[in-house]
C-alpha cells in the first residue's frame, strides 16, 4: 500500500482498487439484489414510496430546545459504568462509549468519569486558586482572573492509567467501551500554566508541585516542575463551552499525554516544593506492582495504545461485502506515526490509514477499506508514535510485568468476529 | 544530565527569565504548545491578588514524608480504637479488613508476589504520613475535613496498630510519626519504561494464533449488553 514520508497511506490511494471494486459489486448478483430490494421495502413503512409524517408535519421551532441534545434514536450512547468495580458510585468510573465515537473529539457528555468522591457542584463566582510554597509570591486568583491571561486551545486527549486494567489476565468484559473507554479527547481551552506563575515567580528550588482538587476527595498529585514548564495548563473551556462539571468545572489542571488521575480536576491550590509529597493517590494506588513484589511509582505517561472500534463487539458486521474498518490510535509522548491492522491474529500486517489532523497527545483516526468473505476474523490494531516505540502484546507485557499492576496495560486488543459477523473479545496466547 | 539537576536548571532560568533582564527572557522564551510563533508574555501582567497567611493556612492541609505541613497535636491506638469504631469500621471493616468492596487497611498474611495480593497500609504503603495526610483531607467518606488533628494522629496510630506496626500502648505526634519506619518503603522504584514494545513485523509474524481466554465466557460483562448488538440504533 502506498504510504507517504512519514508512514502515513495517501487518501487518494483506494487499496481495493477501483477495478477490482467494480467486479465485486457486479458479481454480488441480480438475484441477491433483488431479494435485498423486497425485504427492504417490506420492512419499511417510511421509506419510498411511502411519505412519512415528518415530511408532512411542522416540526418543533427554533428555540424548542435552547440547549441541544442528540437524537432520542441516539440513546443508547451513552457513558455506562461496571456495577461490581467499585464499592460507591462516587468513588469509581464511567466509560466513553468510544466504538460510537465519530472523528476525534469525544462529546463533552460521553467524557470518561473518574472521581474519587463524587461531582463536585462549584460556583465559579465562589472559586479560587491559591498558589503558595516556593514561590516569589504566593497568590490568589479568582476564575475572572484566569480568564483574562492570555488563552489557547489545544486538542489532547485524557485517559485514565487504568483503561484496560481489567483484561491484565484475560479477556473479561464483552464490549470495546469496557476495555478501553476510560480514554476522551477533547479541545481543551485555557491558560498555559507557566504562564499563570509570572505573577507568582518560583524560587530556584522549586522543583515540585502539589495540585490539589476542591472536591470531597482534595484530590493531591505530585508534578514534577519539568512537565509544569513544558506543557501544562490551566483549563476552563472544553469543546467550545465551560468545562463540564464531571470533568472538573471551573477549573482543572491538563497535563497532557500524563495519568488522567494527574489532571486534578476543581483545582482550587498549587502548592510548590522541593521534593514530591507521595499522596495517597501515587504510592498506595497508581502505582504497578511487579512480579518481584517491587511497585512502580511516578509513572506519569500513557504509552502509545490503538483499538479497533468497527468491527467492535457492540460494532458487529452486518453480512459478507465491504466494510471501511475504523478505530483510534493516541501516545502520551507525541503524534501518532503508523496503524497497522491483522485479520489474523497478528500473523500478517497491512498499515491503515490515517486521518488528518494528527495532533499530539490526542486521538487519532485510522480506517481500513476491507471486504468480508465471511471467514472468522481476529483483528487487532498496533500503533506506532513518532518517538518509535510499537505498541506490544497483551503475552509480552505479561511476560515482563506479570498480572498485578493494574495499571498502564495498553497492549493490542483482538476481536474475533465469527461468520455470522458477530464480534468477542479474545486473548491470544 | 540526571532530571532533578535538569529540572533545577530549568526552574532556574525560568526564575532569572522572571527576574529583571528581558534579554534573558526572550531567550528562554517558548511559543506557546500547538501554536507556533505566538510567544508568552515575558512580563508579569499584574493579574490576581496577594494570599494573606489566613487563606494559605485555611487550604494549606498537606503533609509530606519529611514532616512539611504536620500540625500539633496527638492521638494514641486507644483514642483512635473508639473513633475508628465509629467513624471507619462500616466501611473498612473492624480490623480494617474492609467490607464488600471498600478498601481494606491491612495487607492480610499473603505476598505481594502472590497472585492478586492484598495491598495493605502495613505491606504495601511507603509512609505513615500519607496515611496522615489521607485522612485529614478525605475521610470519612461523605464527611471529610471533620476530624479535628488529634482525631487524625489517633486514627492513624490505630490504623497503624492493625498493621501491626505500632503496639497497644503507643501514640502518635508530630516526632514521633516520623520514626515509622513502613516495611515496604525501599520496594518503590522509579519508572524504568518504555521496558516493553512490539515489533513492526508485516509478514508471518507469528504461528497461526492460538485463544488464551474469551470474554464472553467470563460473563461480568453488565448483563443489559446482551442482544443490544447495535447501540448507536435504537
Amino acid at each position: 500500500m502506498p504510504a507517504d514520508d512519514k508512514g502515513r497511506n495517501r487518501p487518494d490511494e483506494n487499496p481495493l482498487g477501483r477495478r477490482r471494486f467494480l467486479a465485486a459489486g457486479a458479481a454480488a448478483g441480480a438475484a441477491a439484489l433483488a431479494a435485498r430490494t423486497a425485504q427492504a421495502t417490506t420492512d419499511n413503512k417510511a421509506g419510498p414510496p411511502a411519505v412519512p409524517d415528518w415530511t408532512k408535519q411542522l416540526g418543533p421551532g427554533v428555540g424548542d430546545r435552547p440547549y441541544g441534545t442528540p437524537s432520542p434514536f441516539e440513546k443508547n450512547v451513552v457513558r455506562r459504568t461496571v456495577d461490581w468495580l467499585t464499592a460507591s458510585k462516587e468513588s469509581s468510573v464511567s466509560f466513553t462509549p468510544i466504538a460510537e465515537q465519530m472523528g476525534i473529539i469525544t462529546p463533552s457528555g460521553l467524557h470518561f468519569e473518574r472521581h474519587h468522591a463524587g461531582r463536585a457542584e462549584i460556583d465559579p463566582k465562589q472559586h479560587r486558586l491559591v498558589v503558595h510554597g516556593l514561590v516569589e509570591r504566593e497568590m490568589v486568583f479568582t476564575m475572572e482572573d484566569i480568564r483574562r491571561f492570555p488563552a489557547i486551545s489545544v486538542v489532547r486527549f485524557i485517559e485514565c492509567p487504568a483503561n484496560g486494567g481489567m483484561e491484565w489476565r484475560g479477556a473479561q468484559l464483552e464490549r470495546c467501551q469496557y476495555v478501553r473507554g476510560m480514554i476522551s479527547c477533547s479541545e481543551w481551552t485555557g491558560v498555559p500554566l507557566r504562564t499563570v506563575l509570572r505573577e507568582t515567580g518560583l524560587k530556584p528550588s522549586a522543583k515540585w508541585m502539589l495540585a490539589e482538587g476542591a472536591d470531597a476527595a482534595a484530590m493531591t498529585r505530585s508534578v514534577p516542575i519539568e512537565k509544569v514548564l513544558d506543557d501544562a495548563m490551566l483549563c476552563y473551556g472544553q469543546n467550545g463551552e465551560a468545562i463540564r462539571p464531571e470533568q472538573g468545572y471551573p477549573l482543572r489542571l491538563l497535563l497532557p499525554g500524563w495519568e488522567g488521575n494527574m489532571s486534578v480536576k476543581w483545582l482550587r491550590r498549587l502548592e510548590f516544593g522541593d521534593q514530591p509529597w507521595h499522596t495517597r493517590e501515587e504510592t498506595s494506588k497508581y502505582t504497578d506492582l511487579m512480579p518481584d513484589g517491587k511497585a512502580r511509582q511516578f509513572t506519569w505517561f500513557m504509552e502509545a495504545n490503538s483499538v479497533v472500534t468497527f468491527p467492535s463487539p457492540e460494532r458487529p458486521f452486518d453480512g459478507k461485502g465491504f466494510y471501511e474498518m475504523s478505530g483510534f490510535a493516541w501516545s502520551g509522548l507525541g503524534r501518532v506515526k503508523r496503524v497497522d491492522v491483522s485479520l489474523d491474529g497478528g500473523r500478517n500486517w497491512q498499515t491503515a490509514r490515517l486521518h488528518d489532523p494528527v495532533h499530539a497527545k490526542a486521538l487519532t483516526r485510522w480506517t481500513m477499506p476491507m471486504r468480508w468473505n465471511g471467514e472468522p476474523l481476529l483483528v487487532m490494531s498496533r500503533a506506532q508514535d513518532e518517538t518509535g516505540y510499537v505498541q506490544p502484546s497483551i503475552a509480552e507485557l505479561r511476560k515482563v510485568r506479570g498480572t498485578n499492576s493494574i495499571y498502564h496495560n495498553n497492549s493490542m486488543l483482538t476481536w474475533h468476529v465469527k461468520p455470522g459477523g458477530e464480534v468477542e473479545n479474545v486473548q491470544l496466547k | 544530565m540526571s532530571s532533578s539537576n535538569r529540572a533545577a536548571a530549568i526552574a532556574a532560568a525560568f526564575v532569572a527569565a522572571i527576574a529583571s533582564a528581558p534579554e534573558i527572557a526572550r531567550a528562554q522564551e517558548k511559543t506557546l504548545p500547538g501554536q507556533p510563533g505566538i510567544a508568552l508574555p515575558v512580563q508579569s501582567l499584574g493579574i490576581g491578588r496577594p494570599a494573606t497567611k489566613d487563606e494559605i493556612k485555611g487550604w494549606d492541609i498537606d503533609v509530606r514524608p519529611d514532616g512539611h505541613g504536620l500540625p500539633a497535636g496527638k492521638g494514641s491506638v486507644k483514642d483512635g480504637e473508639a473513633l475508628y469504631q465509629d467513624r471507619c469500621a462500616a466501611c473498612h471493616g473492624e480490623f480494617g479488613e474492609g467490607k464488600d468492596r471498600w478498601p481494606a487497611l491491612i495487607g492480610g498474611s499473603g505476598k505481594l508476589t502472590d497472585d492478586d495480593p492484598k495491598k495493605g497500609v502495613g505491606n504495601y504503603w511507603p509512609y505513615a504520613t500519607t496515611l496522615f495526610d489521607y485522612i485529614k483531607r478525605a475521610m470519612p467518606f461523605g464527611n471529610a475535613q471533620s476530624l479535628t488533628d488529634d482525631e487524625v494522629y489517633a486514627i492513624t496510630a490505630y490504623v497503624l496498630h492493625l498493621n501491626d506496626v505500632l503496639k497497644q500502648d503507643a501514640a502518635l505526634d508530630r516526632d514521633s510519626i516520623l520514626k515509622i519506619k513502613l516495611p515496604n518503603a525501599a520496594n518503590f522504584v522509579p519508572d524504568p519504561r518504555p521496558d516493553v514494545q512490539g515489533t513492526l513485523c508485516m509478514k508471518d509474524c507469528r504461528p497461526a494464533a492460538e485463544i488464551h481466554s474469551e470474554a464472553r465466557k467470563i460473563g461480568v460483562t453488565p448483563e443489559d449488553e446482551r442482544n443490544k448488538k447495535r447501540p448507536g440504533v435504537d
